[in-house]
């Protein structure tokens, strides 16, 4: 290794506060440290304010990453994750880790953030009693969501609400018990608690308010919780959310100054000052922060002093809160409560789930709750944080600041009149000047183009709306804010339905005829909308329209799956999963012959070649079509395999030929270019191990027939099938399955799967259409017309010569 | 020294599409646009060296196929909030024949 000269900043603590010094210190003086970095977790960054909507299900832990350790690499800093720091040694300047690693500093910052408060209770060592603060805990609550029913929330704070509202979604029946009568009574008034509390109790928690705990109660997990006054309840998982302390045990033995938190001055210098503290861990002028607007705020200022700059002073924040329970607008600031040298206004339409209150002293704000409609939260914040005198315009205050002067009601006005210096979005601190320079600078016209440059509405994102009504106020016209029908793409604002219909409304049959008509603002268009018209034009007009290989996304261009070596995957079809020793042999023959690095057995019950060049694919594939192979179009929006299970040949259970049915599905089926991916299974009997539930078609064989189940998928979001129908015959499956896929592939948009097909446009509707004999068998007869022409196989072609081209490079010498 | 190389001949470059192009030292992915530009760039996107000549090309810009980064062709640049930079190389038609500039 290198020696470097460098200074060594060392940081304990990989989370939201720390890594956000390393960020604004990175901006300022990028070359400045060696950065070495431990971190308690076995991850990257993480937004740790978004595991709440994990939990709900509204977001993945991909979703949540803030820094991918490529971005620890990219930026020269060591991390060490899945490492306890346990000691400071303050006279060598140097850490050590649990695992014994030890890193020399120069200077060092502190960032533990805090630990969740454990009540004393007897019984709390027991499992499936947790706390909510990170990934570890979402995973076991995920995992006891599956298996029991029913959980309890201590703590009917903004985490425990949370907490409560995710297990919930999860389909636990879910319970809060409080001590005080009212929630978040650190943050919301008397009246806000209880509209909140009732609109909680609506979709479905159960609160025990005024109660408190005794003991946990179960043998080798909880089984429920007894309080107080005796009373007990069932509960196979509680949840501790009663609040959260410092996490100062490490700066406390390294002998750094303490009190609730690491005492630090304006510059979160500590005691010793080589050493630094920001985040949840620290203790400023008295205050210790647990929300990460403030935290962000420290960052800034103590990167500025890392960067040996010296000129920045944090001095305390002026938070404000919001619930992040999707449907429920809720804000406060300051002091909502007030005392008698304080005023309050209100405002309370119960009928309507709106409640606003504003205390004055003075003639100034000093604190809001609202509660139903949040669009002024910052206009009043901001008016607290800077002391404005409002006498001029009291009587209209509660109105909101669409009602200064003569602006209107829409939100776009309000932003409008916001200083430069209002805060938009609290968790990055980013104010409306930077997003409206953004915006005009560097000319950005969509939330994720404001989102990628500035931050803004990118952690929690309950200041959505608010970056909307920027970019409606500030590019005007251009802007169309997220509208309910989506335009295809920014080509066009035309609809998916829009199109589908003019295609055959107004005959047309070639992607320029399709663009004039619905005056396209670009040229060829671009890489979303050419699929979605190719895939239009060929559904409409299946013997006419020529297929526009250029206007596919790569792999089924290339007819495999492009991997991330940039080699291709190889998956002939097996028709139902069935297979003879003759075709094993082939292939095996084929992956010795092309030398292929690796072979699996999919998850669609077919054989995969991975690694292969794209220059081979043509010749592997004529190996393959010469042994009776025919493309798998496991790469393809296209109908993709039938799974099958053993059925009654051969199962005690089976009461039906599932293998037999799946192959004629399959030989029906196949080849067929679908709006998305499209996959089928037979289970011979409702055990159903072809997992035909969550397929887009599923049929699950009984005695007395075949149930059509219709709508499923698994993937990221699991949905479960709906019955259809239930028929006689075999012949009767092939029909209702050929007119299924046509209804499908006529009506769906592009990239829309059967699952969320069906949710938008109703099962009713569906079964109407395939229930209808006449329409039924039109349908069938249109797919019948178009398998003609799908129904070649692209790889026998190629093996052929076709489209050469594609597969073969040119090779030019100097 | 830079020098013109012959590559091919136009009608062997699909419109909207491209070819790939195997030097000594380096894969270069030419394409050819709408009204018969040409453009070459160096086969590898600046995100995680995906092969850009298997993306989509629309305008001058093509959308590389692993991550979906828009990378301009004329210029090599990642476009919209992503950064980076690859290498674009001059090309000419010349009697129905398409050169590279190495
Ligand atoms: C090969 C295979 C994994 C395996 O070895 O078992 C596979 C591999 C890929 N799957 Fe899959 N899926 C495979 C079965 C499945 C299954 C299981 C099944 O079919 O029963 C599922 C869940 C069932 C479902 O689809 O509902 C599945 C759900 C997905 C999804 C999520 C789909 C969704 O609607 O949420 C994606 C992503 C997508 O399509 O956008 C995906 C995408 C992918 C891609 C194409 C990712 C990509 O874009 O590169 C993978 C290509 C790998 C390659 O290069 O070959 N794969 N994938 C399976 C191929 C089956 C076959 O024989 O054709
Ligand atoms: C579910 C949930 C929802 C929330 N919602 C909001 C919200 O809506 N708005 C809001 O403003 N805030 C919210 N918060 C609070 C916010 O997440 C915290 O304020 C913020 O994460 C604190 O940042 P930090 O860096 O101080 O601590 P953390 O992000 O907790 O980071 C500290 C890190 O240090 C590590 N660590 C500790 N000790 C050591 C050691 N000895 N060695 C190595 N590593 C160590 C820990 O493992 C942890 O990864 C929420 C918190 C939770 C849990
Ligand atoms: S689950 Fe599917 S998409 Fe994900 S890595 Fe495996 S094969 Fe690829
Ligand atoms: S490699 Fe091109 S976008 Fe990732």
């Amino acid at each position: 290794m290198k020696l470097s000269m460098k200074e060594k900043l060392v940081l304990i603590g990989n989370g939201m506060a720390g890594i956000r010094v390393i960020e604004e210190l990175l901006k300022l003086k990028p070359d400045l440290y060696d950065i070495t970095v431990f971190g308690n977790e076995p991850y990257g960054n993480y937004n740790r304010i978004m595991l709440s909507p994990v939990l709900a299900g509204e977001k993945t832990i991909d979703d949540i990453m803030l820094n991918t350790e490529q971005w620890y690499a990219d930026n020269g800093i060591k991390l060490n994750k899945d490492s306890r720091v346990e000691q400071i040694d303050r006279i060598k300047c140097e850490v050590v880790a649990r695992d014994g690693q030890r890193a020399a500093y120069d200077r060092l910052l502190i960032a533990t953030g805090s630990l969740p408060f454990i009540l004393p209770l007897p019984g709390v060592d027991k499992p499936g009693v947790i706390s909510f603060r990170d990934i570890a805990d979402v995973d076991s609550m995920l995992v006891a969501a599956k298996t029991f029913k029913n959980a309890l929330v201590i703590g009917g704070g903004l985490l425990g609400l949370e907490a409560a509202n995710g297990l919930m979604k999860q389909g636990m029946t879910v319970s809060v018990v409080h001590l005080p009568d009212t929630l978040m009574e650190r943050q919301l008034d008397r009246p806000a608690a209880k509209m909140l509390q009732s609109s909680l109790e609506e979709r479905g928690l159960n609160f025990l308010m005024k109660h408190s705990t005794a003991e946990i109660l179960g043998e080798d997990r909880v089984s429920g919780v007894r309080f107080n006054d005796g009373s007990e309840i069932v509960a196979d998982l509680v949840v501790m959310a009663v609040g959260i302390k410092p996490n100062i045990e490490l700066a406390q033995t390294s002998g750094l100054h303490c009190e609730r938190g690491i005492v630090v001055n304006d510059t979160l210098q500590t005691f010793d000052p080589k050493i630094y503290a920001v985040g949840e861990c620290v203790q400023h002028r008295g205050v210790a922060y647990g929300l990460v607007a403030p935290l962000f705020e420290q960052a800034k200022v103590c990167a500025n002093h890392l960067a040996n700059y010296g000129i920045a002073r944090y001095e305390g924040t002026v938070t404000s809160t919001k619930l992040k329970v999707t449907g429920i607008e809720l804000f406060s600031a300051g002091d909502f409560i007030g005392d008698e040298n304080s005023e309050e206004i209100v405002f309370q339409d119960v009928a309507n789930g709106t409640y606003k209150k504003l205390i004055l002293e003075g003639n100034c704000v000093k604190g809001a709750v609202l509660y139903g409609n949040t669009v002024d939260g910052s206009w009043y914040f901001q008016l607290i944080k800077d002391g404005t005198d409002v006498s001029a315009y009291r009587d209209t205050l509660l109105f909101g600041q669409a009602h200064l002067g003569d602006s209107g009601h829409n939100p776009e006005t309000r932003v409008a009149n916001l200083p430069n210096d209002a805060e938009i979005c609290g968790c990055n601190g980013v104010c409306k000047g930077d997003i409206v320079n953004a915006i005009s600078e560097k000319k950005l016209f969509t939330l994720e183009e404001v989102r990628a440059h500035t931050k803004a509405s990118s952690s929690c994102g309950s200041c959505t709306g608010l970056v909307e009504s920027l970019l409606a106020y500030t590019v005007g016209g251009e802007y169309s804010a997220t509208p309910k029908t989506r335009p295809l793409c920014t080509c066009t604002d035309a609809t998916h339905d829009d199109v589908r219909k003019g295609i055959l409304q107004y005959q047309l049959k070639t992607m320029p005829a399709v663009r004039d008509s619905f005056e396209w603002r670009s040229e060829d268009g671009c890489a979303a909308c050419r699929n979605s018209l190719n895939y239009y034009l060929l559904c409409a007009w299946p013997t006419q329209y020529a297929d526009d290989a250029q206007s596919r996304f790569i792999n089924e261009r290339a007819h495999g799956n492009i991997q991330k070596d940039g080699t291709y995957s190889v998956v002939p079809r097996m028709f139902g999963g069935m297979c003879t020793p003759d075709q094993l042999r082939t292939i095996a023959n084929v992956a010795d012959k092309y030398k292929v690095p690796e072979m699996k057995v999919t998850g669609g019950q077919r054989i995969d070649m991975f690694g292969i060049a794209k220059e081979q694919l043509p010749a592997m594939w004529k190996d393959l079509t010469d042994g009776g192979f025919v493309s798998g179009h496991a790469y393809g929006k296209a109908m993709r395999t039938v799974k099958t299970c053993a059925g009654d040949t051969w199962c005690r259970f089976g009461t039906q030929n599932s293998t037999r049915l799946g192959v004629k599905l399959e030989q029906l089926t196949w080849g067929s270019w679908m709006p998305h991916k499209f996959k089928l299974a037979v289970s011979g009997c409702p055990r159903n191990c072809a997992e035909a539930t969550i397929k887009d078609i599923g049929i699950v064989c009984v005695d007395s027939g075949y149930e059509l189940h219709v709508g499923g998928n698994g993937g990221i979001k699991v949905r479960v099938t709906d019955l259809l129908c239930k028929v006689e015959t075999e012949e009767q499956v092939l029909e209702y399955t050929g007119a299924y896929c046509q209804l499908y592939r006529e009506d769906a948009h592009y990239l829309e799967r059967t699952a969320p097909w069906v949710e938008r446009v109703g099962l009713a509707k569906i079964k109407a259409a395939i229930e209808d004999e006449t329409q039924r068998k039109a349908l069938l007869e249109r797919f019948l017309i178009s398998q003609k022409a799908a129904q070649i196989d692209p790889w026998t072609e190629r093996a052929h010569g076709a489209e050469a081209n594609e597969f073969t490079p040119i090779t030019v010498s100097a | 020294m830079s020098k013109w190389l012959e590559v091919a001949p136009l009608e062997d470059i699909p419109v909207l599409g491209s070819r790939v192009v195997d030097t000594p030292d380096t894969r270069i992915a030419v394409f050819r646009g709408k009204n018969d530009q040409i453009y070459a760039i160096k086969d590898a996107c600046p995100h995680k060296q995906g092969p850009l000549s298997q993306g989509i090309m629309h305008g001058d810009s093509v959308t590389c196929p692993l991550h979906n980064w828009k990378i301009s062709l004329s210029s090599g640049e990642a476009l919209g909030p992503d950064e980076g930079c690859t290498n674009v190389f001059q090309t000419k038609v010349d009697s129905g024949l398409v050169y590279i500039q190495l």
